[in-house]
């Protein structure tokens, strides 16, 4: 018990964690039907070379580490496993 | 030069109109030319917040239309008299002005004044895009709430957008008493995340309500509230002021507890 509250998170925290993650999407103006289209497209594309796990495939938009509020330039992360790297290669 | 300052927030009920009278008052107790305009069209506040609704006679859509000249609008303050109110129209709606029209209006008051303050109405839409067309710089204000601060992001983004050449942050309504036991984000937490300049923190005080009760601006009082306020208008007018210990929430037990612990 005395654990669980040496763990439990501030409303603090709590806060400045759910506006970080909600300030990167408000900002970069991308509705999660884009992001799920940009997904597909990124997945057909590779499949040409490797055989990947589309299903478990992940992409998501994050800042910069560069310090204040430019974001002219966020990054896309693409987190794509790969089944096999030979099966379509010839 | 004048300088056009637009006093703006997204969420409603932060502080603006509060901020914009205060901050505008405290600028013309410093000896400048000041004039506010509330540019929240149906829902004027400002005449009230400033003890002046009783002495309205034309309104900023009469002076847009043409009805009257603005030197007929302008509502002269009871305490100083380098301070003007231009009040808005509250039987109108937002469509009444636009941007162009304000803009106009703006250019033309450049030459009598030090400072153009412009208190904008709550939201993204006509309203926000008529206070902020002639505006120089913008002073936003939050509170450490998630949902104010979330607005103000957005708003930051539409400022920079629309090239506002300064933007600064107001954190109104802090409780340091729940920020010490971890209950509310800080000032650096509240920066940190929107990442624009600080100009101000001003703790939540119930002497602004009993302020606003009045309609006298507490600026400059010997009040919490009123200390930093005086502090945000040196800021503004380009005085450099150090953020006091009461501004951080550092008090008198902190400092000698932090005294002990050195040694």
């Amino acid at each position: 018990m005395f654990k669980n509250i040496l763990k439990r998170k501030s409303s603090r925290e709590i806060a400045k964690d759910r506006l970080k993650i909600l300030l990167i999407s408000d900002r970069v103006n991308c509705s999660p039907e884009m992001m799920e289209m940009i997904k597909n497209d990124i997945a057909k594309v590779i499949s040409k070379y490797m055989k990947i796990d589309a299903q478990s495939m992940e992409i998501q938009i994050t800042k910069t580490s560069g310090k204040g509020r430019n974001l002219k330039n966020p990054t896309l992360y693409a987190n794509i496993p790969i089944l096999d790297l030979h099966t379509l290669k010839n | 030069m004048s300088e056009v300052i637009v006093v703006t927030s997204g969420k409603g009920g932060v502080g603006k109109t509060t901020t914009s009278a205060n901050v505008g008052t405290g600028l013309a107790a410093m000896g400048k030319k000041v004039i506010l305009i509330d540019t929240d069209i149906g829902l004027r506040n400002l005449d009230v917040v400033m003890g002046l609704e009783s002495r309205i006679v034309y309104n900023l859509v009469d002076v847009v239309e043409g009805n009257c000249r603005i030197k007929q609008a302008l509502v002269r303050d009871k305490r100083y008299p380098t301070l003007f109110l231009l009040p808005s129209a509250q039987t109108r709606d937002k469509s009444a002005v636009n941007p162009a029209q304000m803009v106009k209006m703006i250019t033309h008051l450049r030459d009598q004044f030090d400072y153009i303050i412009l208190d904008c109405p709550a939201g993204i839409e006509q309203g926000f895009q008529n206070a902020i067309a002639g505006a120089d710089r913008a002073l936003v204000v939050t509170t450490p709430e998630v949902s104010a601060i979330r607005d103000a992001d957005r708003i930051i983004g539409l400022l920079e957008a629309n090239e506002i050449q300064k933007i600064d942050l107001i954190i109104n309504r802090i409780r340091y008493d729940m920020i010490r036991r971890g209950d509310m984000m800080s000032s650096d937490d509240v920066v940190d995340i929107l990442s624009i300049p600080l100009l101000g923190l001003v703790p939540d005080d119930e002497n602004v309500v009993i302020a606003t009760n009045q309609g006298e601006p507490l600026v400059g009082s010997n009040t919490l509230a009123g200390q930093a306020y005086q502090n945000i208008c040196y800021r503004v007018s380009g005085k450099e002021v150090p953020f006091l210990d009461f501004e951080r929430g550092i008090s008198f037990w902190t400092k000698i507890s932090g005294i002990f612990h050195r040694s």
